[in-house]
C-alpha cells in the first residue's frame, strides 16, 4: 500500500493541502521521480547490459565511455548503479511498506480491545526491541540462509514491531474519545470502528515514521549485500557493489565510492519526502530503530 | 538505598522480556531446517559422529528439556560449546566483547563531542542560516551508509594521508585509542545527527522554560545562560536518546566492526553465520540482548541520579 493511498483517508483539507508543498517536499518528490524514472528506463539510458563481463575492460576508470569507470570483471559501474535501482528500491518500498501494513492493523487492535492479546503482543514486541535490529535480522538469516527472498521474510519478522507500537500508542489515545465511544454506543463492530472511524486518525505517526524506515531499509539491505547476507551476486545491488570494490581500494577507488552515491542520494530524497511529510501531517517525536 | 530497590524492580520486570530473549536464541537453532549439526560438519562427519555430538549438546532429549537446560546453563554463564572452534562459546565471546565496549563507548564519546557545539549553535541561530545547514548536513549524514563511509575514511585517512591504521584493535590504551578513531568516527557520524536534532529540541524547549527567563531576568548573559541552564537541562534527553538508539548503535557496530576487520563482537557474528556456528550465533544473540538491557538500565539509573523526581 502507498503512501498516497493511506493519505487519501485522512479526514477533510487533503485536497488544499496537497496545493502546498513545501520547498523539501517539492525537491524530495522531484528526487526520487527522477530515480525512479532512471530505474524504469535503466535499459534505454545505457548501451551496456548489467551483467555481460568484458575482461578487456576491467578496471576503467570513469570517462566519456564508462562514466562510473568498470570493475574487475569489465562490467560499467554506472549501469549496474542504475539497474540496482531496481534491486534496491524494490525491495526498500516492500520492506517498509508490508510491516507498516501488519504492524499498524495488529497494534490499533491491540489498542482498542486491549486484554490478553494485548498484552501478549506487547511481549512479543518488547522483546524484539531487547534486539539490536540488524543482530535480530541477521540471526534470522542464519537460520533461513541468506538471498532476496530471506530478507523479505526476516525485515517483515522484525520491522512490524516498530508500527504495531506507534499504532497502539495512538490508538490508546483516541479509544477514549468521543467519536470512538459514539460509535461504540451505536454497536458498530470493532473491526469497522478500527478500519472507517480511528485508522485514519492513528495512521499519520505511521506515514511520517515509514520514510525514516525506508531510508533505514535501504541501508539495512544495501549492509546485509554488503556482508555478504544479501543479495546474491551477480544481481547489481549497491551495497554488494561496494564490497565487490573493497578490495581495489588503492588502484580502483571508483568501484566502491560511486555505487555509494546513489544509497545517500536516494536516501536523501526519502528524507526531504519524509521531512515534508513530517510537517504536513503533524510533528511527532519519531526515532529510529 | 533507593538504587538497589530501582535495580531489583526493574530486573524483576525485565524477567517477561528475558525469558522471550532466551526463546529467540534457542529456537535460532531448532527452526534450522535440516540437522544444523551435520550443515555445520557440512556432510564431512559419519553418522556415529553426528549421534555423539547430538547426545553432547542434548539435542536427543524433548524440546522443553532442552530449553529449561539451555536458560539454566546460561543463569550459570555457561553458553554452550562451539563445535568449530572447539571452545566454550561463553569464553570467545568474552574475549571479542572488549574491543566492541571500547568501540562503542569511544563513537559515542566522539558522538557527543561533534553534536554538542553544533547543536548549541543551531540552536541558538534557530531557523538562520547556520541552522539549516546543520539540519540538511544532518539529513545526507542519515542517508549515508556506514560501510561506505567507513571505506572513504580508509580510503581518505588510512591509505593515502596514511594518519591511521586501517585494520585491528591496537595494542595498550593508545593504541586502541589510535586504531580504532576512523571506526568511531564512522559510527559517530551517524549517530550525531540523531543527537543534534533531540539535542536543539530539548535546548529550544529549556531556552524559554521559566527558570532561565529568571535567570535572564536577573542579568546573566545569554552565552552564561545558554552554558549553565540549558545545556544542564538538555542532558537527560541526550542519555534517552543514546539508550534508545543503543540497538540502533550496536547495529551499526556490526557492520564498521566487519568494514575495519575489528575483532568484536559484530565480526564474530558475521564470521559465524558464514561458517553456520550456530552455538556462537546462539550465545552472541543472548549476549547482543543483555548489552541492550543493561545499556537501558543505566540510562535510567542516571536519569533517576540526576533527576530526583523520577526516583521510587
Amino acid at each position: 500500500m502507498s503512501v498516497a493511498a493511506h493519505a487519501g483517508h485522512a479526514p477533510g483539507g487533503v485536497q488544499a493541502e496537497l496545493l502546498r508543498w513545501s520547498p523539501s517536499l517539492r525537491i524530495g518528490m522531484a528526487l526520487l521521480a527522477l530515480i525512479v524514472a532512471a530505474g524504469v528506463f535503466a535499459p534505454w539510458l545505457t548501451p551496456y547490459d548489467p551483467l555481460r563481463q568484458d575482461y578487456g575492460a576491467a578496471l576503467l576508470p570513469p570517462g566519456a565511455a564508462h562514466w562510473f569507470g568498470t570493475d574487475s570483471l569489465g562490467r560499467d559501474i554506472f549501469t549496474r548503479a542504475l539497474f540496482a535501482i531496481r534491486t534496491d528500491l524494490v525491495i526498500g518500498f516492500w520492506t517498509t511498506y508490508l510491516p507498516m501494513l501488519v504492524g499498524v492493523l495488529l497494534g490499533a487492535w491491540a489498542g482498542l480491545k486491549r486484554g490478553l492479546f494485548d498484552a501478549v503482543l506487547m511481549r512479543v514486541i518488547d522483546t524484539a526491541l531487547a534486539f539490536p535490529f540488524l543482530v535480530l535480522i541477521i540471526v534470522i538469516l542464519a537460520i533461513l540462509g541468506p538471498g532476496t527472498q530471506n530478507i523479505y521474510i526476516a525485515v517483515f519478522l522484525v520491522g512490524w514491531t516498530m508500527y504495531a507500537r506507534l499504532a497502539r500508542a495512538e490508538m490508546l489515545v483516541e479509544a477514549g474519545k468521543d467519536y470512538v465511544l459514539a460509535a461504540r454506543t451505536l454497536g458498530y463492530p470493532a473491526w469497522r470502528i478500527l478500519l472507517r472511524h480511528a485508522l485514519p486518525n492513528i495512521v499519520n505517526s505511521s506515514i511520517v515514521f515509514s520514510m525514516s524506515d525506508f531510508v533505514l531499509n535501504i541501508l539495512l539491505v544495501s549492509g546485509l549485500s554488503f556482508l555478504g547476507l544479501g543479495v546474491p551476486p551477480p544481481v547489481p545491488e549497491w551495497g554488494a557493489m561496494v564490497a565487490e570494490g573493497k578490495d581495489f581500494m588503492q588502484q580502483a577507488w571508483w568501484i566502491s565510492t560511486l555505487p555509494g552515491f546513489m544509497i545517500v542520494l536516494t536516501g536523501v530524497a526519502l528524507a526531504l519526502v519524509g521531512d515534508g511529510l513530517t510537517h504536513r501531517l503533524g510533528d511527532r517525536h519519531v526515532t529510529g530503530h | 538505598m533507593w538504587v538497589l530497590r530501582f535495580v531489583a524492580s526493574r530486573l524483576l520486570q525485565a524477567v517477561p522480556v528475558l525469558l522471550g530473549v532466551t526463546l529467540v536464541a534457542f529456537l535460532a537453532i531448532h527452526l534450522v531446517p535440516g540437522d544444523p549439526v551435520r550443515i555445520m560438519l557440512q556432510g564431512r562427519a559419519s553418522d556415529a559422529a553426528v549421534a555423539e555430538i547430538h547426545a553432547r549438546l542434548g539435542m536427543d532429549k524433548p524440546l522443553l528439556v532442552q530449553y529449561a537446560r539451555f536458560v539454566g546453563n546460561a543463569l550459570t554463564g555457561d553458553l554452550g560449546t562451539s563445535i568449530i572452534q572447539r571452545a566454550p562459546v561463553a569464553a570467545i565471546v568474552w574475549e571479542r566483547l572488549v574491543p566492541s565496549v571500547f568501540l562503542l563507548a569511544y563513537a559515542t564519546l566522539l558522538s557527543v563531542l561533534m553534536a554538542v557545539p553544533l547543536a548549541v549553535w543551531a540552536a541558538a541561530r534557530r531557523q538562520r542560516l547556520a541552522d539549516h545547514l546543520i539540519r540538511l548536513s544532518g539529513t545526507v549524514a542519515f542517508a549515508m551508509p556506514s560501510f561506505w563511509i567507513g571505506l572513504i575514511l580508509i580510503l581518505g585517512f588510512g591509505l593515502t594521508l596514511k594518519w591511521f591504521p586501517i585494520a585491528g584493535f591496537g595494542k595498550g590504551f593508545g593504541g586502541h585509542v589510535h586504531h580504532l578513531f576512523l571506526p568511531a568516527l564512522t559510527i559517530a557520524l551517524f549517530l550525531a545527527p540523531l543527537l543534534i536534532q533531540s539535542l536543539r529540541a530539548a535546548m529550544l524547549d529549556a531556552m524559554t522554560a521559566e527558570h532561565v527567563e529568571v535567570a535572564r531576568a536577573k542579568g546573566l548573559s545569554e552565552s552564561r545562560v545558554l552554558f549553565k541552564y540549558v545545556l544542564r537541562a538538555a542532558a537527560i534527553p541526550v542519555i534517552t536518546i543514546l539508550a534508545v538508539n543503543i540497538g540502533w548503535l550496536i547495529s551499526g557496530s556490526v557492520v564498521v566492526e566487519s568494514v575495519f576487520s575489528v575483532a568484536g563482537l559484530g565480526m564474530l557474528l558475521v564470521h559465524a553465520v558464514s561458517t553456520r556456528d550456530y552455538p556462537v550465533i546462539q550465545g552472541l544473540t543472548v549476549v547482543f540482548a543483555l548489552l541492550v538491557l543493561g545499556v537501558n538500565l543505566l540510562a535510567d539509573l542516571a536519569h533517576a541520579l540526576i533527576d530526583r523526581r523520577v526516583r521510587p
